[in-house]
């Protein structure tokens, strides 16, 4: 089958691509893209390292077709930070040490970022919830929540 | 040193890798791509146990696409009568297990492999493969695998003069238990079972290897050791070290189950074979089949004490899962079991059991969280014969400075009973509880290691500074190493950039493993460091005209001393480099050294849990671990391995298993049915670091990466035990097990 073209939004900037019709979106982001920022850790929706969001739905892109991204706005790690300056979680993930081996954190900022974005003060069980679809398995969550929390606590009040 | 006065050891710093993980930019082993590069995949067996007859590959080969085909013949051939041994792998197994040779010994047991121009290609190629096997009879649980009537995995291997599953023996011998037995007043004998766990790492193993056509290799992976790589497909290749790089990538996570090869030497065959660079990447199910775990168990422990509480005889016998090839951490179980406690009469026995399941790798403390499990559940119910308060009891039998230990060492000086008194004095294990609620604790050990480490350490042309080591960061170790040189130095840690070299660029260092990375490491830099110190000191005296033993180095600057002190303007690193040429040349010094010394290290939990009587659900409600961490260079990342270690804990006391269908094929090989612990699972993980430090090291580190997973298993246990006032003596304690347990079944 012919490979379909596909005309996206990816970080806030236009995009063009070819893609197989059964190719997924994390494919897409780490091969043809580059964008390796988003990672694969089960290819079946079950871990969350591949998380990325979809006009703000917060998804799994292993779990996606690049062909529906048609017309769509995508944002990935890649485009978490504004040039330089750090996004207010990111910053706080590195402050708090909330990450170890980092494999799983691009998918757990993505979510975080989309958990504040609906709900900008979560409780600790609101958080856990909303993450629980991101598997850590170096940092038993503790640091990760506290940075969330923390974050949303900067962000109110800096807003 | 030991300086109370640290201003960057034990200082929160910014790890140096940080901002390239939080922004998506840190290169793991599956990110990078080379012009020209073809995939590679594997084909495994869909049989537990089977002899391989034939594999013709010709129909394979002839499909329009494929690059390379590898089959064992192509491997190196290790002998079954001979031992080789890279570290504590055999390559008889090692060469086995990377592709079956005479047998299939487990389903997903790697048969051949496919290069292709796409992963499509190399699937279907592998579809092509014809094998024609000899289905036997298979073996999966340990209980069924030490029968008489077993079938047996290995004819080469005998245990009392007959064909066996039992592949080795370990034992341990203090005293004489039976005389201790006979002068308890208490004796409680116990048997308990575990499941085989995954380590769970987020990123599955993959590689990319390039071989050009002088027959030089490259490989980008992710390993807890890029040496390890470079030795292991070395011997599996036949290819000289000296002609294989090993660059090692970002790791996403390893907890010792990526301290073997898998891909390395089969993608490096497709590589030479094809001419072209061999990518492979396993899926996460491959990862279940054929990776990992830890063993599944069995065990007996007897313990015996007096009236007032003294133990006087404990008894451990353990059968560990192996896999399908041998090697078990049976030393981890039998040494680690009774090694906190000072008991004059200890005996404890390993057996090492192949069965038709993936070979075990190591996992945290390997054997250790076993050997503790019925221990520290035993001790419990002494604990209540004697009307005791479990931690009291633990206190009463600590091991301290200069106790010997069953597994051979006399202490030096330890923090196990700082970790239990600060458990008694902590809020939480005063903390009142409610209904079908219980508090449960557990101490445990873990050897630790030192080892081969190589640093160097640079001084830049403009005044920073550049450390190199050979320890891949799983955790953050480079941040601790930047404390270190900084503190070392006098300079601001920004100022320290610390990278992990490859095998080329660095000399040789051990796995990442044993908790000996900050160990090991912190000592070759120290070393290094006072070397480049040296040199500064001497550089300053040459542009002041003064000997070098005039000159001291304080705060980042040479300073004149003794006659010549005040006589001229201190010099900062940044000067003294400045004008390096003119005073001799290039600024720097490494250390290659077998760093020895390394000391146990030792932690005591208190877990709160509720019991859902309707659901079967343990939850965990509150989780306080205490550890002798010795010195904690850079506190977030101790505490963030103690959190790491218990939540692991969690999952395998309470829900992780490997399930098998009646065909020997694992049944729940993904994340969503291998249920490991998620974010709404877990409480927050308090963590009480207490530094004793080690005398041997010259920051006083001890590792912390592996004690923290020796506890949970029992301190989860005797929590269920308490909440519910029923013991449970196998793991996990998921809902359908509680419920039967609840109903009586």
């Amino acid at each position: 089958m012919a490979k379909l073209h596909v005309s996206t939004t990816i970080n806030g900037e236009p995009m063009e691509f070819l893609c197989e019709p059964h190719e997924s979106m994390l494919d897409l982001l780490r091969g043809v893209l580059g964008l390796t920022g988003s990672k694969e850790g089960c290819g079946s929706g079950d871990c969350g390292a591949c998380s990325i969001t979809l006009d703000d739905r917060l998804v799994c892109s292993c779990l996606m077709l690049a062909a529906e991204a048609e017309g769509k706005s995508i944002a990935t790690i890649e485009g978490m930070a504004q040039g330089e300056r750090l996004h207010p979680l990111q910053q706080k993930f590195l402050e708090m040490a909330a990450l170890q081996c980092g494999i799983c954190t691009p998918g757990v900022l993505i979510a975080a970022k989309s958990l504040l974005e609906r709900n900008p003060d979560p409780t600790e069980s609101e958080v856990r919830y909303w993450l629980a679809g991101n598997l850590c398995r170096c940092t038993g969550y503790d640091k990760i929540v506290r940075a969330v929390l923390e974050t949303a606590a900067e962000m109110r009040e800096s807003a | 040193m030991n300086v109370i006065n640290n201003k960057w050891i034990g200082s929160r710093t910014i790890r140096p890798d940080g901002a390239d993980k939080v922004t998506g930019r840190a290169s793991y082993s599956s990110d990078t791509n080379m012009p020209g590069m073809i995939w590679g995949k594997v084909l495994r067996s869909p049989h537990a146990h089977a002899r391989i007859v034939s594999v013709d590959t010709s129909k394979a080969e002839a499909l329009p696409g494929v690059k390379a085909v590898v089959t064992s013949k192509d491997l190196v051939e290790f002998p079954l009568d001979t031992a080789v041994m890279l570290g504590i792998q055999d390559m008889r197994w090692m060469s086995r297990n990377v592709m079956a040779r005479e047998k299939a010994l487990f389903h997903g047991h790697p048969i051949a492999a496919i290069a292709a121009t796409t992963e499509a290609i190399a699937a279907e190629a592998c579809r092509l493969i014809v094998v024609e096997y000899e289905i036997l009879p298979h073996v999966i649980e340990l209980e069924e695998a030490i029968k008489p009537d077993a079938p047996i995995l290995h004819d080469f291997i005998q245990f009392d003069g007959k064909p066996s599953n039992i592949a080795g023996k370990l034992e341990h011998k203090l005293g004489d238990v039976d005389a201790g037995f006979a002068g308890a007043d208490v004796i409680i004998e116990r048997s308990f079972k575990t499941r085989p766990v995954h380590q769970g790492y987020l990123e599955p193993h993959s590689c990319l290897v390039s071989v050009s056509s002088d027959g030089k290799a490259v490989i980008w992976s992710s390993s807890q050791g890029q040496f390890m790589v470079r030795a292991m497909t070395g011997l599996l290749t036949g290819l000289p070290q000296s002609d294989i790089r090993a660059i090692p990538a970002e790791i996403g996570g390893g907890f010792g189950g990526k301290t073997i090869v898998y891909l390395e030497p089969v993608a490096l065959i497709l590589a030479k074979k094809s001419g072209r660079p061999v990518k492979m990447v396993m899926t996460r199910e491959e990862v279940f089949r054929a990776s990992g775990p830890t063993s599944g168990s069995m065990s007996t422990v007897k313990i015996g004490a007096t009236k007032d509480g003294k133990i006087v005889a404990g008894q451990g016998i353990y059968y560990l899962q192996a896999g399908a090839l041998p090697g078990s951490p049976i030393r981890g179980a039998a040494g680690c079991a009774f090694a906190p406690y000072d008991i004059p009469n200890v005996q404890t026995v390993g057996f090492d059991v192949v069965s038709n399941r993936s070979k075990v790798a190591a996992y945290r403390a390997p054997g250790a969280p076993i050997g503790a499990y019925a221990v520290e559940c035993v001790l419990d119910e002494i604990a209540e014969a004697l009307k005791m308060d479990p931690l009291e009891l633990r206190l009463k039998n600590a091991a301290k400075q200069g106790t010997k230990a069953a597994h051979g060492p006399v202490y030096p000086v330890i923090g196990f009973v700082d970790t239990i008194e600060a458990a008694l004095a902590h809020p939480h294990y005063k903390a009142p509880l409610g209904k079908h609620q219980g508090r449960g604790v557990a101490s445990g050990f873990w050897f630790n290691a030192g080892g081969e480490s190589s640093a160097q350490v640079n001084v830049t042309e403009d005044g920073n500074v550049v450390v190199t080591t050979g320890h891949p960061d799983v955790g953050g170790s480079r941040a601790a190493i930047a404390n270190v040189t900084a503190e070392l130095l006098g300079i601001d840690h920004k100022k320290v950039s610390v990278l992990i070299g490859d095998t080329a660029t660095i000399g040789y260092s051990n796995l990442t493993g044993g908790s000996r990375v900050l160990f090991a490491s912190a000592m070759v830099v120290t070393q290094s460091a006072d070397k480049v110190i040296t040199t500064l000191k001497e550089r300053a005296a040459k542009i002041w005209k003064i000997d070098p033993e005039a000159v001291t180095w304080e705060d980042g600057e040479a300073r004149p001393a003794g006659a010549n002190a005040g006589q001229f303007p201190p010099m900062t690193l940044a000067q003294i480099a400045a004008k390096a040429s003119e005073t001799g040349g290039p600024i720097g010094a490494g250390v290659q050294l077998n760093t020895q010394g390394a000391e146990g290290g030792f932690a005591t939990h208190i877990c709160d849990v509720e019991v859902d009587l309707d659901l079967g659900i343990v939850r965990v409600l509150r989780y306080t671990s205490f550890q002798d961490v010795g010195r904690a260079v850079h506190p977030a990342y101790v505490e963030g391995q103690m959190q790491g270690g218990a939540a692991q804990g969690i999952g395998w006391a309470l829900s992780e298993e490997y399930l098998y269908d009646k065909n020997g094929k694992m049944d729940n090989a993904s994340f969503l049915d291998y249920r490991m612990p998620v974010c709404s699972d877990l409480p927050m993980l308090d963590t009480v670091m207490i530094e004793v430090p080690n005398p041997k090291h010259p920051q006083g580190v001890r590792g912390v990466g592996e004690v923290p997973l020796v506890p949970p298993l029992a301190a989860i246990s005797n929590a269920v035990y308490h909440a519910l006032g029923k013991r449970f003596y196998s793991l996990p304690m998921s809902p359908p097990r509680v419920l039967e347990v609840l109903d009586g079944v």
